[in-house]
């Protein structure tokens, strides 16, 4: 009877089936954005309160927490959800396929996942401290060990294995959905028949193949410059508290090549599936088909083609060329305009369609919104010119927090409000749903608009207080707004966690098509 | 909307610009705000509009392959024109030294040193094992080389007015960054490289110099001042060291 139990647990844990994979990424997500979002919250706390809690919450502390936010946000949140978690739940059954293609392969990238979760947790607790030097991990800093100072030694070390692993993970992770769609999708369905959605999940999983194996790559350059004494990313003569580094002939900026390469088509790997969502949302809840269905392919495609060529644009100061900046610049405004044919393409969706304004479709509209106010602060940002003051200030931050992060989670929100009856059977409560998207909706406004007026004046990022600089006084009353309004958005996200853990046991048992839509994840009886 | 009424009352905005590149920066940047503006309220406007027709019987689509055209062509055209002029103030590669005040700037965990060549006009040979920021050489010269002699170092930039100014900017350890807000501008720092910085300051004062990449525990705390100062008091300063 006891093995029985224990063989039902552990098939459970250890489940092929793509439905129970995708709820065990979305746990895994849902507890990570939490964490994030505390860490983020003590930060803002600390910003305003520079004095309070000194003795724990050092510059290093601080700056750790900044590392591990970030980290936990763009790599197990940003990536995990929209992609592995809702890919995972209804790709299959959108394609008319059994499940994916390769299900074990499926549940060991789950827990190689879980793996590098809990690498990262134990890098944020390690002796020395935890790696300070930000999700974009630069070099020399990152890599010379711990002279450089706290959390350079162990807490860095496991900070890149946990990333090592990620990658892994992921690129597993985009194979099977590469796969599942060109091989197990329903013989009747061609490729311009798939709903967005699939499209975009499908583009995003080659984007993730592209570029995460270029970070792989990079964090075992830079591993071994930390342990074999190779000089990839540290130049020769470097002299680090007082010590001659024994190093030559590496240079810094192949690292922010190699980890930009990366690190902006992982913005498009964020944002991209949340497109395709959003489609899908405003489609059936204006009950008609999306507006230029081929406009919308072809702009994906365009967008993660081009997010493969601007990577220099998070480089324009950093010593490359000027030359080259000219055209990264084009390149990067270049992406605005598949990005503006899918907002017209959107609003032409809704426009004079029959509306079902649900929570669902509420936080779709929600993530035109922001991201069209995201993506604007990306065309001063994609001028070289203007880059240079705005570059490291808190209208960067406003500007990829907007774009990336609320925009992706709109995204996020939207498509557990839409397939949460797959997930759990029931329905979300809709009352509960439409409050905690209009408090969300003017929370991220309200949290993020202003930091782009601390942009304007200069006000620097990463900075764990602001009172080393006179500059900086005329800030504080705007930095004391924005804490003050990141912890009412914040504090909105009760209601959601309230509504999810009620719903999955006494929320309304779902009907068996309950947004009367076209796709083909809700004719398969397939249910929880 | 709300945000919108933000800029009537400009809680905070830029510091004055003190050279003519920043004052292009912020005619530059003028216009973007205007431009980027204008998109936002019509865009957003219409969200808003499509949101609340929506008790309207559902119409029949306008036909839409010019519509879909028309603003891919409207918004090309917009965006790639925003990208040239953007470039214009940039990509302006130093012309090298020759007739300009030059300094070298030494950015470390967490401090700046600033070097200028005193009255032979030139640098002594630096090495790193030279360096000690207590023993006062934190450029590292080397002792034995008779140009490094008369160097003047300093923890504070001070610069002319009206010259012509090249700064040669050095890191010994890690990526720093060079930021002061009223030049409207910033460079990195990268160890293993020299980076020329060319400035033409109008406006005497005392500006703040601040380390805007990630450096370390002390990134936050990496401040230095730029004094600019007129010709006649700069020459007198630097024959008095």
């Amino acid at each position: 009877m006891e093995t029985a139990a224990l063989n039902s647990f552990s098939t459970r844990l250890f489940s092929t089936g793509h439905r129970a994979i995708a709820r065990q990424y979305f746990f895994l997500s849902l507890f990570a954005v939490l964490a994030g979002m505390a860490l983020s919250l003590v930060m803002r706390f600390h910003l305003v309160f520079p004095q309070a809690g000194n003795d724990v919450l050092t510059p290093e502390y601080y700056l750790s927490l900044l590392t591990l936010h970030g980290t936990l946000m763009v790599f197990f949140v940003l990536t995990l959800a929209p992609l592995s978690a809702f890919a995972n739940l209804v790709l299959p059954e959108q394609l008319g396929a059994e499940g994916m293609a390769f299900p074990r392969l499926n549940m060991i990238s789950f827990w190689m996942t879980a793996i590098a979760f809990a690498l990262l947790l134990a890098s944020f607790f390690a002796t020395g401290g935890g790696a300070l030097s930000g999700w974009t991990a630069y070099p020399p800093l990152s890599a010379v060990g711990a002279i450089a100072g706290p959390g350079e030694g162990i807490g860095q070390t496991l900070w890149f294995f946990s990333i090592g692993v990620f990658c892994l993970a992921s690129l597993l992770t985009a194979m099977n959905i590469i796969a599942t769609v060109l091989d197990e999708r329903a013989p009747d369905m061609a490729l311009m028949e798939m709903p967005l959605t699939c499209w975009n999940w499908f583009v995003t999983a080659i984007l993730t193949l592209l570029s995460f194996s270029v970070l792989l790559a990079a964090l075992l350059l830079i591993l071994l410059d930390r342990f074999a004494g190779t000089s990839f990313f540290v130049p020769g003569g470097l002299l680090v508290a007082d010590e001659a580094i024994p190093h030559s002939g590496g240079s810094p900026l192949l690292w922010q090549h190699l980890f930009w390469f990366f690190g902006h088509p992982e913005v498009y790997i964020a944002i991209l599936p949340g497109m395709g969502i959003v489609s899908e949302v405003i489609s059936t809840f204006s009950r008609r088909p999306a507006f230029g269905y081929r406009s919308m392919v072809w702009s994906t495609i365009a967008i993660a083609f081009l997010g493969l060529l601007v990577w220099g644009h998070h480089m324009f100061i950093s010593g490359l060329n000027p030359y080259s900046a000219i055209a990264f610049s084009l390149l990067t405004m270049a992406i605005g305009i598949p990005s503006a044919v899918k907002t017209f393409n959107w609003i032409a969706t809704a426009w004079g369609g029959d509306l079902h304004l649900t929570t669902a479709m509420l936080f779709a509209l929600g993530f035109v919104s922001i991201f069209v106010t995201g993506g604007l602060s990306g065309l001063f940002l994609g001028q070289p010119e203007l880059d240079a003051y705005f570059h490291d200030t808190y209208f960067v931050v406003a500007h990829f927090h907007l774009i990336m992060g609320i925009a992706a989670l709109f995204g996020i929100f939207s498509a557990t409000f839409y397939w949460f009856p797959l997930m759990f059977g029931r329905m979300l409560d809709e009352r509960l749903g439409k409050l905690h998207f209009y408090l969300t909706f003017i929370g991220a406004y309200a949290t993020f608009g202003p930091m782009h007026f601390a942009g304007f004046a200069g006000n620097p990022r990463r900075y764990p207080d602001f009172t080393t600089f006179e500059f900086l006084g005329q800030v504080m009353p705007l930095q004391r707004w924005i804490t003050g309004a990141a912890f009412c958005l914040a504090s909105v996200q009760a209601i959601f966690l309230w509504n999810l853990f009620r719903s999955m046991r006494h929320g309304i048992v779902a009907p068996d098509n309950p947004w009367e839509s076209s796709t083909r994840e809700w004719n398969a009886a397939a249910r929880y | 909307m709300a945000g919108c009424l933000l800029f009537l009352f400009k809680p905070v905005w830029f510091p004055v610009a003190i050279t003519s590149a920043a004052v292009a920066y912020d005619r530059q940047f003028t216009w973007t705000l205007w431009i980027c503006g204008g998109i936002f309220v019509a865009v957003q406007l219409l969200l808003a509009w499509t949101i609340m027709w929506k008790c309207r019987r559902a119409t029949s689509r306008p036909a839409n392959r010019w519509m879909e055209l028309g603003w891919i062509a409207a918004t090309g055209i917009v965006f790639i024109s925003m990208s040239l002029l953007g470039s214009r103030g940039w990509a302006k590669t130093s012309s090298g030294p020759a007739g300009k005040e030059v300094i070298e700037i030494d950015a470390h965990q967490f401090a700046w040193t600033f070097r200028y060549p005193g009255p032979d006009g030139l640098f002594g040979r630096t090495a790193i094992r030279f360096i000690s920021d207590s023993g006062g050489n934190s450029a590292g010269i080397d002792p034995g080389d008779p140009a490094g002699k008369d160097d003047i170092t300093t923890a504070t930039l001070r610069i002319p007015a009206h010259r012509d100014v090249l700064l040669l900017l050095h890191s010994r350890d890690v990526i720093h960054d060079f930021f002061v807000r009223e030049l409207r501008t910033k460079q990195d720092i990268v160890p293993g490289m020299e980076i020329p910085l060319d400035l033409h300051v109008e406006q005497t004062g005392a500006y703040e110099i601040a380390c805007a990449e990630l450096c370390g525990l002390g990134h936050s705390q990496m401040r230095s001042v730029m004094i600019v100062m007129p010709p006649d008091d700069y020459d007198r300063w630097k024959r008095q060291h």
